[in-house]
């Protein structure tokens, strides 16, 4: 089972935290923060696999991988492949990148929710739902289109008073 | 609704929030957003509800609190509209968990979605239930999910199959429902469906014995033909990782394998074939290949026994080991250690393979390669295999010294065929890394030695010339200082020269030399230079002719800053100076330790050292120079001594159980006050044989009077007069636990460093506030202190409440109290535990400000005070 998905910028600030099993926040920052703290500290060329043992206790492995500026890390217990739980952060990345085009840190910032989206097409509950990221893709876009705006009324009012109000359905709709 | 209360928008919030320059701005930020949201939860808006609760789950990310939200995910998840369900149910899967009773609340709503017309609203709440399904929602909604196992869009079909392993696993006997679902998973042909289902299948295989036996009745055949139609089958674009057809499903098909095929010999030989195959025809220059390549080894690992595959998935892991990525090596070397339980011959023949491992550029390979090194040595490869992790030890990084050395120790213990090669050996080991050896290490190097006396000559010239080149290394200059102090006449005289040997000149005053460096090296520490002190005398004894010239060097330690050595100058010049009778009798060689009683004593106490923290361990033991040779002290008063009430040999065991209490309780800095009392004590007993006058009799004294806790504190100053205003209270103290051990003949195990003397915090006319402290082994720095609390006053106080503040480089914790009410007169007490860690131990003593409240005759009272009396050391 997977245990947490974390992605975090080189900086130590958490971009998505998605823990398959219950951790009060301060619990959720704290690993964080214990996660980080080794990353930083490891060499360039060396494996992806790190003792998560002294972080997540007992029977947790972790596998992370660098891209750029995100650090894209899976903690996840023995009964999970190592090597492929390595190549399922790569359909991840992979499908963000289609997802975003040449995805960066600032799409993943400002795509909280998206990025949700796609990992819940991903991962479910703590197990694998599905690794074709273009099955992924095809699911998250369905699901996009489903998003109109909650008020349609009121996105009028913003054509009609000049742009005072920005209709919130903007947020996540683009 | 009013427009001021909008607020931002999500992605302004995001920018804000990211141009923080600090963290304090950060705090800020969220503050204001936090509270406008609270604002508009409190008015109940609905335009911005699901904006507001995006903002949470953000908000959330960066680990502030986020409670006040959770309401507002069932509000969503209520609503009608597909964008706010979504938002909701996001936020119920970020913000809640399982085990809060909002979630009750929540059921409803989610059997009425996974009932939606939409079947993406059906995903939502499918997903939702997958994250944070509790047992009772399973129960209430496994119909549901099981209906929709069936669904026709294969999308809902995958996720109610993993929803369903949520639900069993939160209900294992719901399990039987979902066997035939599940099996008839397994003839999907959608890949996602598929690995989804074989999931499944796993999840209840591990769940009910019940389906495991029918899944293996049924489906092994199927599941085989699937995987073998996998392997053979043509290019599939969109389940392509790096030229390989979908290996997550092949990873999933070989896992189920492994639970169907474990403890079954017909199932497994079903699967031998496909599990060669898939050996075998795997591609291995790619990561997504090598995982395949991985889970086979595994299963094959798992199954009933077929010694052809074993050597074949063996073989397969002994070729990740040369591959060029580190991923591949890492996991080879885990599923090696696995493996070694199941086929030790195989793994053996990739030794050299592995050993190349521990000089991985990785350190976490490096780690991995050296614990299955360790494990594989057995007595016939432990005299190559050791040579070379002893070679590599030259070439290591300082990191993994440590423990590299931890380890050639170990082996050589364990295995070593004779004694030569163990001192060889070790010696290579002190002197290519002796600053990382382990006290109990170079110790036993030292037990060895003495209990080999062919060896004596040997070992003392292979000590003396190690040290000439590698002179920086504590332990060997340590180990080398003692030989030479007991065996530097077999040193200059080439006594019990071997074949092997080269001879080698050395005069008496060489021998000094070398030890007169050691004593003033500027990197040898306490027990390096009292230990040279000792060889010192033991020499003058040796080389009468070079008696003048140690007794100079001796005399140069009188005014030692340090008490240790200054003491031992002293005492060691009154020997050499006025008591040259008995001089020889008293430097006499050190009678063997018996190494089996030696071995059980370390391992007695090893619990003890074990018990404190790493950091604890590796403090240097100032009276390391003591403990192997106080016993034989003790014997050796025994011989002398008719007029003299010498210690009784059981005397001089307590006393050694008590070194043993002493190296692994004392702290860091009060070990070096502890060291006088020890070393007073060893010497003032060898002294005692000299003049039987007074300090005899104290020590008879002293004896006598153990059965008193309070009164042997007086003779010991008395024995100690000239340094008693120098000895803190902290060492008196330990000094009763060493009488008290005397008194009753068993070392006392448990406690865990120096006592205390308990203080009277505060005293007034009403209220009595006693402090007892004691420390927790292995943390010097932290500090229980147990208040009891005395009403001095004839009324009854209620409602008491102790508080109390500690300064800055303090730490306070306070246990709750054992109770509010205080009798009256003192008939009962209250007490509290507080726990207070001061991060300046040793610099700053502890200082804390106190308030009591309480109510006398319903009458609020309020004291304060402040306590300096903390005893020292604290």
């Amino acid at each position: 089972m997977i245990r947490a998905v974390i992605v975090i910028n080189t900086q130590g600030k958490p971009r998505l935290a998605k823990f398959y099993e219950f951790q009060p926040v301060e619990k959720q920052q704290e690993l964080i923060r214990s996660v980080y703290g080794v990353l930083s500290s490891r060499a360039e060329n060396v494996s992806n696999f790190l003792d998560a043992e002294s972080i997540f206790g007992p029977d947790t492995r972790l596998v992370y991988k660098h891209f750029a500026t995100l650090y894209f890390v899976f903690v996840f217990d023995s009964s999970e492949n190592e090597l492929a739980m390595l190549d399922l952060i790569q359909v991840f990345v992979e499908t963000l990148d289609k997802c975003f085009k040449n995805v960066c840190e600032l799409d993943v910032v400002l795509n909280y929710s998206k990025l949700h989206t796609v990992l819940d097409e991903i991962i479910f509950g703590g197990q694998v739902l599905e690794t074709s990221s273009t099955e992924v893709l095809k699911a998250v876009e369905e699901i996009s289109k489903c998003l109109f705006c909650p008020s349609p009324s009121f996105c009028l009012n913003i054509l009609f008073e000049g742009g005072l109000y920005t209709c919130s359905c903007l947020d996540w709709n683009d | 609704m009013n427009p001021f209360s909008s607020g931002t928008r999500l992605r302004d919030m995001i920018r804000a929030i990211r141009a923080c320059k600090t963290a304090a701005e950060e705090r800020g930020v969220v503050r204001k957003e936090c509270a406008a949201i609270r604002a508009a939860i409190n008015e109940n808006d609905n335009d911005y509800r699901h904006r507001n609760l995006a903002k949470l789950m953000f908000i959330h990310m960066l680990g502030y609190p986020t409670h006040f939200g959770q309401m507002e995910c069932l509000k969503l998840i209520a609503s009608a509209g597909f964008p706010e369900k979504r938002i909701g149910y996001l936020g119920l899967m970020l913000l809640l968990d399982e085990r809060q009773e909002v979630l009750m609340l929540v059921t409803n709503s989610l059997k009425q979605d996974l009932n939606h017309s939409n079947q993406y609203i059906v995903g939502l709440a499918l997903c939702a239930m997958g994250n944070i399904c509790s047992a009772e929602m399973a129960r209430d909604l496994a119909p549901e999910v099981e209906r929709l196992l069936q669904f026709r869009d294969p999308n809902i079909r995958k996720k109610a199959a993993l929803c369903s392993i949520r639900i069993i696993k939160k209900v294992p006997e719901l399990a039987e429902n979902f066997i035939n679902p599940a099996a008839a998973l397994l003839r999907e042909k959608h890949h996602g469906v598929l690995i989804t289902g074989v999931q499944l299948c796993t999840e209840l295989c591990k769940a009910s014995e019940e389906a495991l036996e029918y899944f293996r009745m049924k489906c092994t055949e199927g599941l085989v033909k699937t995987l073998k139609d996998l392997v053979n089958s043509p290019y599939a674009p969109e389940y392509d990782i790096a030229g390989i057809t979908d290996p997550f499903l092949h990873i999933r098909l070989l896992k189920l394998l492994r639970v169907l095929g474990q403890g079954d010999e017909d199932a497994s030989e079903c699967m031998n074939d496909i599990l060669a195959q898939v050996a075998t025809k795997t591609e291995s220059n790619k990561n997504a290949g090598n995982a395949i390549l991985y889970e086979c080894v595994a299963t094959i690992m798992s199954i009933e026994d077929n010694g052809g595959l074993r050597v074949l998935a063996i073989n397969i892991l002994g070729r990740f080991l040369s591959n060029r990525d580190n991923n591949i090596r890492y996991v080879a070397l885990n599923m090696l250690m696995r493996a070694i339980t199941v086929d030790a011959q195989a793994v053996q023949r990739h030794r050299a393979t592995i050993l190349e491992c521990v000089k991985d550029l990785d350190a976490s390979i490096r780690k991995r390669a050296l614990e299955l090194v360790y494990v594989l040595v057995n007595e016939s490869n432990v005299k190559p295999l050791t040579k070379e992790l002893i070679d590599y030890l030259e070439v290591s990084d300082q990191d993994f010294k440590g423990d590299l050395t931890a380890k050639i120790c170990s082996l050589v213990k364990k295995f070593s065929p004779e004694k030569i090669w163990y001192i060889d050996q070790m010696l290579k080991v002190l002197s290519e890394a002796g600053n990382f050896v382990k006290d109990e290490v170079w110790h036993a190097v030292i037990v060895v030695i003495t209990n080999s006396p062919d060896l004596h000559g040997y070992a003392v010239r292979a000590l003396y010339r190690a040290l000439q080149t590698s002179a920086d290394q504590e332990t060997l200059v340590r180990v080398a200082v003692w030989c030479i102090g007991e065996y530097g006449d077999m040193l200059v005289n080439n006594i019990g020269m071997l074949d092997v040997e080269d001879p080698i000149t050395v005069t008496e005053s060489d021998a000094v030399d070398i030890i007169e460096i050691a004593l003033k090296h500027h990197t040898s520490d306490l027990t390096t230079k009292a230990m040279a002190l000792i060889a010192l005398l033991k020499l003058s004894s040796r080389f009468p002719s070079c008696s003048e010239r140690i007794k100079e060097i001796v005399v140069q330690y009188k005014g030692s800053l340090v008490l240790e050595l200054q003491q031992r100058s002293i005492e060691l010049n009154s020997i050499i100076a006025k008591h040259q009778n008995i001089r020889s009798t008293l430097v006499e060689r050190m009678p063997t330790l018996d190494l089996l009683e030696w071995e059980e004593k370390q391992s007695g106490s090893i619990p003890n050292t074990t018990s404190s923290t790493p950091a604890h361990a590796s403090i240097n033991i100032p009276n390391g120079v003591v403990k192997p040779s106080s016993a034989p002290l003790v014997d050796l008063l025994d011989l002398n001594s008719d007029d003299v009430p010498a210690p009784s040999s059981s005397g001089g065991d307590s006393f050694h159980g008590l070194l043993d209490i002493d190296l692994s309780g004392a702290p860091k800095q009060s070990g070096v006050n502890h060291s006088p009392n020890n070393g007073t004590d060893a010497l003032l007993d060898l002294l005692s044989t000299a003049t039987p006058t007074q300090s005899s009799s104290a020590i008879s004294d002293l004896l006598n009077s153990g059965q008193d806790n309070k009164t042997p504190v007086s003779p010991l100053e008395v024995l100690s007069s000239p340094f008693s205003n120098s000895i803190q209270p902290t060492s008196s103290a330990g000094a009763i636990d060493l009488l008290d051990s005397f008194a009753t003949n068993s070392p006392i195990q448990e406690n865990n460093g120096p006592a205390y003397p308990s203080v009277v915090a505060f005293e007034s006319s009403n209220l009595r506030i006693g402090f007892n402290f004691s420390k927790l082994p292995g943390n010097p720095q932290t500090t229980i202190i147990k208040a009891t609390f005395t009403n001095l006053s004839p009324s009854v106080y209620t409602d008491f409440i102790f508080q109390a503040a500690v300064p800055k480089f303090l730490q306070l914790h306070l246990e709750p109290a054992s109770g509010n009410t205080l009798p009256a007169s003192g008939n009962e007490s209250i007490t509290q535990t507080l726990r207070v860690t001061n991060s300046q131990h040793g610099k700053k003593s502890l200082v804390m400000r106190i308030r009591i409240a309480y109510k006398m005759n319903n009458k609020d009272v309020l004291e304060e005070g402040q306590i300096n009396n903390f005893p020292q050391g604290l």
